[in-house]
């Protein structure tokens, strides 16, 4: 007999764990969208930001005051890569600049532990993470509060995106550069600005990524678990990266129960890009991906 | 992809560098002095990792260099090498060492096709995420299924004794002349490719596939020859790496970083160069050393390993930028500028003198 | 790409009747003729036949309900303004694009969508609007590789350098440098070819698109962004290349200084329709064509003229 009511447990789990994904995926997006860099330092910055964060409140600065000060590490850090890392590769095709910033994430990593050291930090956001229970389903309040912030993070960018001068300039620029450069847009400073708002995106997902883990090296790893999403919804879609999140979490969760048991187990590493992989071969710009056509 | 490489030098691919001289030079040293003079160390900790990093560096630049496909797996088709290579030797007791070696190179290129046939519908990004999936499962694969490790719980697995044609080679300088003779045949046989017809397919697929297309390069069967050559040659120097260098080793030795070592050395060697492969492979495995020697000497106790790897994977990481940026042809672009400089001043002093 | 026997059909016998007949002198000169179905043997027969192509993108129209006939020997230019669908009915011919509608035919082949794949065993060669050399390749070995369809040893005779491979091999070479001595290429012969200036990879490409004597050649904007002395070497070599090997060329352009002087036969395109058609007297003269085309030339009507 099919246990429903532990399915739906295991989807709603999967459902939430995904939003954290969507979480991460999104500050790829937001790069990828504007500067058409597939940014693998996000991992490394949310190892940062969380790592900051920690060691800052740990040496006894208030919650508030460390959040703040987090945030400016972040924003100066952003613009730091926008000049010193992105600026000279200009131009460039997107796999050179996606391998810069894979050197870029093996700096950001390796200087967040010189600073902050190696050990494992506890992250305590004050989160009740009893478990209660909705018509007999389990549900992590924990990862109802992580999803809350996710989906308040989205709702911001939205709006964001759509009313106020930096976000028509981050949507004209990720439309057509060479046009945004024409009307008069000053590229340099976009990018600074996306920069900086993927180093706030990373701060978030590695505050919840932190609490839920533990605040170390591993942390940075959470980009492979984007990657998927990435591809499921479009390098290029806020609302792809959300809708893949959630699918890549719940199928992830579904496939470790379900069919987990018949490999041994832990079948998370993979699962997630077999199924994106599977998806891509039916759908080469995956779900909200734009088609571009080629033109030769 | 292309323009990082299009000035590199490709028109001359069958000679590793621009003189016999200089490579009969390189052969007379490396079987006929090294070996007998080199020390364990040198040898064992130097010599072999770097034979074996340099050939998979060589796989990958067929692959990401020449054809264009960039993959992030590549660690995982070392892997896939050595366990072929261990369970041919372990199961197949009579087959000789070198058999179970090319044959380690067939699997791992038939894992290499499986894992690069996206490519045929997938670009850039997309193609590279999904090599991560080579990564992740071929890690998954060999950790949870105990039969690739005859049944040991941690998956790990210890080499054989190593022979060649009967031949058995004990000791590091055994071990140096192992790795170094299939090291040489393999990057010989694949520099031929290169010069080929076959190479010269590579690279219009790199360059402008639209256009290979149309002009009937079969394109799907060029990047599925890049993706198995490739994956050969990984497989192959993941034997090397797995009985040469390390003698046991578990999975977990061919994980992401692994992979991402190999990009790098080729990204700071020189992408679509067999001699950017060496020289990167060089780096990569003489920097650390030489970071640590630096460090200790520099800052003293506070430098241990911790601070190291730290330390390594910001200059690592900050190199690639700064080679991205500032030389995107790599260190043999380099090389190639003193080598030349040289000349013209050894051609100076010739004038002056004469 | 499926092969089409209906439309087509009718054009076949017809074409295969006139061949038949015999009468028309064969092209030039004795030139080997490409691999594949293009072995026109009469001046008059159409090489390439388009019939009621029509393509669009994402509803707008880029390609309506286009006719054009090429016969063998030919230089036939299609203009138009920007957008008017010169690339897509090139993109077309050479199977880059599949139209909604309508039926190629090259030679006694008809396609509802072009193989691109085998479009080099066809014995169609094309150019690009934006060059696409393949800049890590040397002048040399970018116009081998126009070559690579005869290619048929594998890779690992390849390695060991197979008689037969060796042979291929010292074939292409030979027929490469050939074309590149025709070009006039030789003193760029071992360059890599992306650091070679503008004009002179244009030149590179058509050699690569030349080397496997093509029975047609599709030039995109050849002239688009050379100078005006290159632009007549340009033209003289294609010219060339018609006289020399019998090539059939079509080519899509917007400076009309040089097609006018250059086709012998012009078709004119205005929002993906086909406006005009016929020599280049007659399409100067067409009303029509001066309406929606030449509208614009009234104060630079020196170009027409050319």
């Amino acid at each position: 007999m099919f246990d429903y009511q532990f399915f739906i447990e295991v989807l709603v789990g999967g459902l939430l764990s995904g939003v954290m994904y969507s979480l991460v995926a999104i500050g790829f997006v937001l790069i990828y969208k504007t500067s058409g860099v597939l940014n693998f330092a996000q991992g490394a910055m949310l190892l940062f930001a969380a790592l900051t964060f920690v060691s800052l409140v740990e040496r006894g600065v208030p919650f508030a005051a460390a959040l703040l000060l987090t945030l400016v590490v972040m924003v100066l850090l952003g613009i730091a890569i926008e000049r010193t890392v992105l600026r000279p590769l200009v131009n460039q095709p997107p796999i050179t600049l996606f391998m810069a910033t894979l050197g870029l994430s093996y700096v950001i990593e390796g200087a967040a532990q010189l600073l902050w050291g190696t050990q494992v930090h506890g992250l305590d956001l004050g989160i009740n993470d009893t478990p209660f229970t909705v018509a007999g389903v389990f549900i992590s309040q924990f990862d109802l509060f992580a999803a809350a912030i996710a989906g308040a993070m989205v709702a911001l960018f939205a709006l964001f995106f759509r009313y106020t001068r930096t976000g028509l300039a981050f949507r004209a620029v990720a439309d057509d550069q060479f046009a945004a450069l024409a009307v008069g847009l000053r590229l340099p400073r976009v990018w600074a600005a996306v920069w900086t708002a993927s180093g706030i995106v990373a701060l978030v997902a590695g505050l919840l990524w932190g609490a839920r883990l533990g605040v170390q090296f591993s942390l940075s790893l959470v980009v492979l678990k984007a990657l998927p999403v990435l591809v499921l919804g479009g390098f290029d879609s806020v609302a792809g990266a959300i809708v893949g999140g959630l699918l890549i979490g719940a199928i992830e969760k579904i496939a470790e129960v379900y069919v987990g048991p018949f490999f041994g187990g832990g079948i998370e590493a993979w699962a997630a890009y077999v199924v994106a992989l599977g998806f891509l071969l039916v759908r080469p710009s995956g779900l909200f991906g734009q088609k571009l056509i080629e033109r030769v | 992809m292309s323009a990082l490489v299009e000035q590199a030098q490709l028109v001359k691919t069958s000679w590793l560098t621009p003189s016999r001289a200089g490579i009969a030079l390189l052969f007379v040293a490396a079987y006929g002095i090294v070996p007998f003079t080199a020390s364990g160390y040198l040898l064992d900790a130097i010599l072999t990792p770097f034979l074996a990093l340099a050939l998979a560096a060589v796989g990958l630049n067929v692959l990401t260099g020449y054809a264009g496909q960039v993959s992030l797996g590549s660690a995982a088709f070392m892997a896939v090498g050595a366990y072929a290579a261990y369970n041919f030797n372990l199961r197949i007791p009579e087959l000789p060492l070198l058999f179970s070696l090319v044959l380690a190179g067939v699997v791992a290129a038939a894992v290499g096709l499986v894992f690069g046939l996206p490519s045929l519908r997938l670009r850039g990004f997309y193609l590279a995420v999904s090599t991560l999936a080579a990564q992740f499962f071929v890690q998954w694969a060999l950790t949870k299924f105990a039969w690739f490790s005859n049944d040991n719980p941690s998956g790990v697995i210890d080499a054989p004794p190593l022979s060649i044609a009967g031949a058995l080679l004990t000791g590091a300088p055994g071990r140096y002349v192992f790795c170094l003779t299939i090291v040489v045949v393999a990057t010989f046989l694949t520099v031929r490719l290169l010069g080929s017809q076959s190479g010269r397919n590579f690279i219009a697929v790199r360059d402008h596939e639209v256009a290979a297309k149309v002009i009937g390069v079969p394109v799907l069967r060029t990047k599925l020859l890049a993706f198995g050559v490739s994956s050969f040659l990984v497989g192959i120097a993941g034997v090397l790496w797995a009985f040469a260098y390390l003698r046991t080793v578990e999975p977990d030795g061919f994980n992401l970083d692994r992979s991402f070592q190999i990009l790098f050395i080729i990204i700071i060697g020189g992408l679509a160069s067999i001699r950017g492969s060496f020289l990167g492979a060089a780096f990569i495995v003489v920097f650390p050393l030489l970071l640590s020697r630096v460090g200790e000497a520099l800052l003293g106790n506070v430098f241990d390993s911790g601070v190291l790897e730290m330390s390594q994977r910001i200059v690592i990481g900050g190199l690639i930028i700064v080679f991205l940026i500032a030389e995107p042809k790599g260190l043999v672009a380099l090389v190639d500028r003193l080598e030349e400089q040289v000349s013209r001043h050894a051609g100076r002093l010739k004038r002056r003198f004469i | 790409m499926s092969m089409v026997a209906t439309a087509g059909a009718d054009a076949l016998v017809v074409t295969r009747g006139q061949t038949r007949a015999g009468e028309a002198v064969p092209p030039a000169s004795g030139a080997p003729l490409a691999a594949g179905s293009l072995r026109a043997t009469d001046a008059a027969a159409p090489l390439l036949t388009l019939q009621d192509i029509s393509l669009s993108f994402g509803g707008v129209t880029a390609l309506q309900a286009i006719d054009l006939q090429v016969t063998t020997g030919e230089i036939r230019a299609v203009i138009g303004p920007n957008g008017a669908g010169k690339s897509s009915l090139l993109n077309v011919v050479s199977g880059l694009y599949r139209p909604d509608s309508g039926v190629v035919l090259l030679g006694d082949k008809g396609f509802r969508h072009v193989p691109t794949s085998r479009l080099a065993a066809l014995g169609v060669a094309r150019t690009f609007q934006n060059l696409a050399l393949f800049k890590g390749l040397s002048v040399l070995d970018n116009v081998m590789m126009g070559l690579v369809h005869h290619r048929r040893a594998g890779f690992l005779r390849q390695i060991v350098v197979s008689p037969r491979a060796r042979r291929e091999e010292a074939d292409s070479r030979a027929a490469a440098e050939a074309m590149i001595e025709f070009l006039h290429l030789e003193p760029a012969k071992d360059r890599i070819a992306g650091g070679l200036p503008y004009g002179v990879q244009k030149r590179v490409e058509l050699a690569r698109a030349l080397v496997a004597r093509p029975k047609l050649l599709l030039l995109d904007e050849p002239f688009a962004g050379v100078t005006l002395t290159e632009k007549h070497e340009l033209a003289q070599h294609v010219r060339n290349a018609r006289d020399t090997y019998g090539t059939t060329i079509v080519l899509i352009e917007h400076d009309i200084g040089v097609v006018m002087g250059l086709s012998d036969r012009v078709a004119v395109l205005d929002h993906g329709r086909k406006i005009a058609d016929g020599t280049p007297d007659q399409v100067r003269a067409d009303q029509a064509v001066i309406d929606a085309y030449l509208g614009v030339a009234h104060e630079g009507e020196t170009e027409l003229v050319a």
